[in-house]
């Protein structure tokens, strides 16, 4: 998968890539075309608050559901198909099938997660793309996918202005 | 420890993974020649039967019991106590957790292969499996050692991940400065992660979702693996304080280890600006906590035992009290509260060395603990006429010996491949850190104003 067309800048600290960002903002630029890199979570800045929505614990939920329900017939099933004799006792065995209902709950909600991490983040992806080594040097990467030639120039004084390090393009289309 | 750049801390952690001294390589060999001969004697064992071990009747379980109950108690250093200290929001536990998650893993593995080298037909292990058979025979989920098999697996598989996770950005770093086939191999693992919020931000709700559910996971993996001994009428076994007792117990022995690691690492890793005297007074207290609390629980089970005056219970209660197993039983109590009380409670004993000499004497103690729990019971069961002794032998002896360095050895290893203090969090603590300083001079600076 070929690189997209890409011009970046690399901030050398959280404020100066929050005064890019917004930059960008005025500039119009629509949200989906703005791409973040950083070495660690800026949880405060707004540079670091997209994509915040994600539906995880509701899916880990279900997942739980599913692996507690999987569980529960595991167990029921398991007991029915090989009857032991209990003496008069349930052949089905409330508490224990409790125990395996209740460790395949947990565990369909810990797969689920890290499944659902996989999906929403597309990882793994080894194939190339954008990414710039100086993210993990401790620079913030702050750029527009795909930005139209009359805009590139405006977007990278913006950048330099708002106090880029360096401001970088990849596939200029000219 | 003072603030550092990202750059330093970078530099620091990532110090460990290059180069190899002669004494790394001395010590792995040394670690590789004892697990070499565990494996030779469990071979051994394979080849000849479970007669070359001290297993004999009335005593069934002995040396791979002890040990499966200690390791997988062992495991409850990480995950757990990680995962708690992340829900805390523990800022201090940020240089701790991985070195924590990483004994999980490892104790947890090496715990699970006990009872298959109990079995003594290994290659039989699989009928514990819920699978439909041909032999039309299914396990009885009535069976505490089935429900070991639903618990050991949720909780290794839980733990793997909750170690794997966060080690992802990390292993970025590392790609991102490497060469060569290094740079492929941690290429690959990355996953090809690159920062962006939305991976950050998935990350951490992952992590989140995980300490919440590793938590019960974790209290439930000790509490069934008590009800191995607590569902059978077994003089002091047949006991409901048993599952809180021994949660209480993996918990105790769990800190002592990751002490007891800490201390190693800072020392042979010099990561002496990052493992502070303050991670180790805070986890002297906690260990001092659980040492009172299992001194609690021992002296509960004690006292009712000699209420009760049942007479095979008793049984079993003076022979630890004063009987052939008293020497383990008063080492025991030596090594897990009369020896790290003082180190511990005593501010000034509350050293790095003070915490490291305690949590020794501590895992020596519960690995008494759990032998004691299981093999005098079993040695005085009932009628006199069933009553036996228990002798481990040399192929015990090796392979319990093998699994201890065994686990150095893993953890050596993992040490010199994986940067063993998480460097996004540390590097995330910092800014934190750093934030709070500015506001406090700018509250400071406006008052003046």
């Amino acid at each position: 998968m070929p690189s997209p067309p890409v011009i970046y800048g690399l901030f050398a600290d959280p404020e100066s890539a929050d005064r890019g960002m917004n930059a960008l903002h005025r500039a119009e630029i629509k949200p989906k075309k703005i791409v973040v890199m950083s070495a660690e979570p800026f949880d405060d800045y707004s540079f670091a608050k997209m994509d915040h929505h994600t539906p995880m614990p509701w899916i880990a939920a279900a997942g739980g559901v599913v692996g507690g329900t999987c569980g529960y017939l595991l167990a029921r099933l398991t007991q029915v198909a090989y009857p032991i004799n209990t003496g008069g006792m349930p052949i089905v065995a409330a508490w224990p099938t409790g125990i395996v209902t209740y460790e395949l709950t947990m565990l369909g909600a810990v797969i689920t997660t890290i499944v659902t991490l996989l999906i929403t983040t597309r990882l793994p992806n080894w194939k190339s793309k954008l990414y710039d080594e100086e993210v993990s040097n401790g620079k913030i990467l702050i750029g527009v996918l795909d930005p139209s030639d009359a805009a590139r120039a405006e977007i990278e004084n913006r950048l330099r202005g708002a106090g880029a390090v360096k401001v970088k393009a990849t596939n200029p289309h000219h | 420890m003072a603030t550092k750049s990202a750059e330093q801390i970078t530099i620091d952690l990532l110090r460990p993974l290059s180069g190899i001294s002669g004494r790394w390589v001395f010590a792995v060999a040394v670690l590789a020649g004892v697990v070499v001969a565990a494996l030779s004697a469990f071979f051994y064992q394979v080849y000849a039967g479970l007669g070359v071990s001290g297993l004999r009747t009335p005593v069934f379980w002995g040396f791979y019991i002890t040990n499966f109950v200690f390791w997988i108690g062992l495991s409850h250093a990480g995950t757990l106590i990680s995962a708690i200290l992340r829900l805390a929001n523990a800022t201090w536990r940020r240089p701790v957790t991985r070195c924590a998650e990483v004994i999980t893993v490892f104790a947890l593995s090496i715990g699970a292969t006990f009872p298959i080298i109990h079995l003594g037909r290994p290659w039989l292990a699989f009928f514990l499996f819920p699978y439909p058979s041909e032999r039309g025979i299914w396990p009885n989920i009535r069976s505490p050692l089935l429900w070991d098999f639903f618990a050991i697996n949720t909780y290794l598989i839980s733990s793997v991940t909750f170690l794997l996770l966060p080690m992802v950005p990390d292993f970025a770093l590392v790609r991102d400065r490497a060469e060569g086939v290094k740079k492929k191999i941690y290429g690959v693992l990355a996953l090809g992660w690159t920062g962006t919020p939305k991976e950050w931000h998935r990350l951490e709700t992952a992590m989140h979702i995980m300490a919440i559910a590793v938590i019960p996971v974790a209290v439930s993996v000790h509490s069934i693996v008590s009800w191995d001994f607590a569902m059978a009428p077994v003089p002091m076994w047949h006991s409901t304080i048993f599952a809180p007792y021994f949660v209480a117990g993996a918990i105790f022995s769990g800190i002592a280890a990751l002490i007891l690691a800490m201390a190693l690492l800072r020392k042979f890793l010099h990561l002496e600006e990052y493992l502070l005297p303050i991670h180790f007074e805070n986890l002297g207290k906690l260990l001092l906590v659980m040492s009172l609390l299992w001194f609690y629980f021992v002296f509960a089970e004690r006292l009712t035992t000699w209420y009760g005056n049942e007479s095979s219970e008793m049984t079993v209660f003076w022979t630890t009290q004063h009987g052939s197993y008293s020497p383990l039983f008063w080492t025991m109590v030596f090594c897990n509260f009369l020896i790290p009380f003082p180190f511990l409670a005593i501010k000034k004993l509350r050293t790095i060395t003070g915490t490291a000499i305690a949590s020794f004497t501590v895992v020596i103690g519960m690995w008494l603990e759990r032998f004691l729990i299981i093999v005098p019971s079993l040695s005085h069961k009932y009628l006199t006429y069933s009553w036996g002794t228990y002798r481990p032998t040399w192929v015990e002896i090796t392979i319990t010996a093998g699994t201890f360095c065994a686990m150095a050895l893993l953890y050596m290893i993992f040490s010199k491949v994986v940067p063993i203090i998480s460097i996004w969090e540390l590097k995330a603590g910092q800014h934190l850190k750093t934030q709070a300083v500015r506001l406090v001079v700018k509250s400071s600076e406006a008052g003046a104003d």
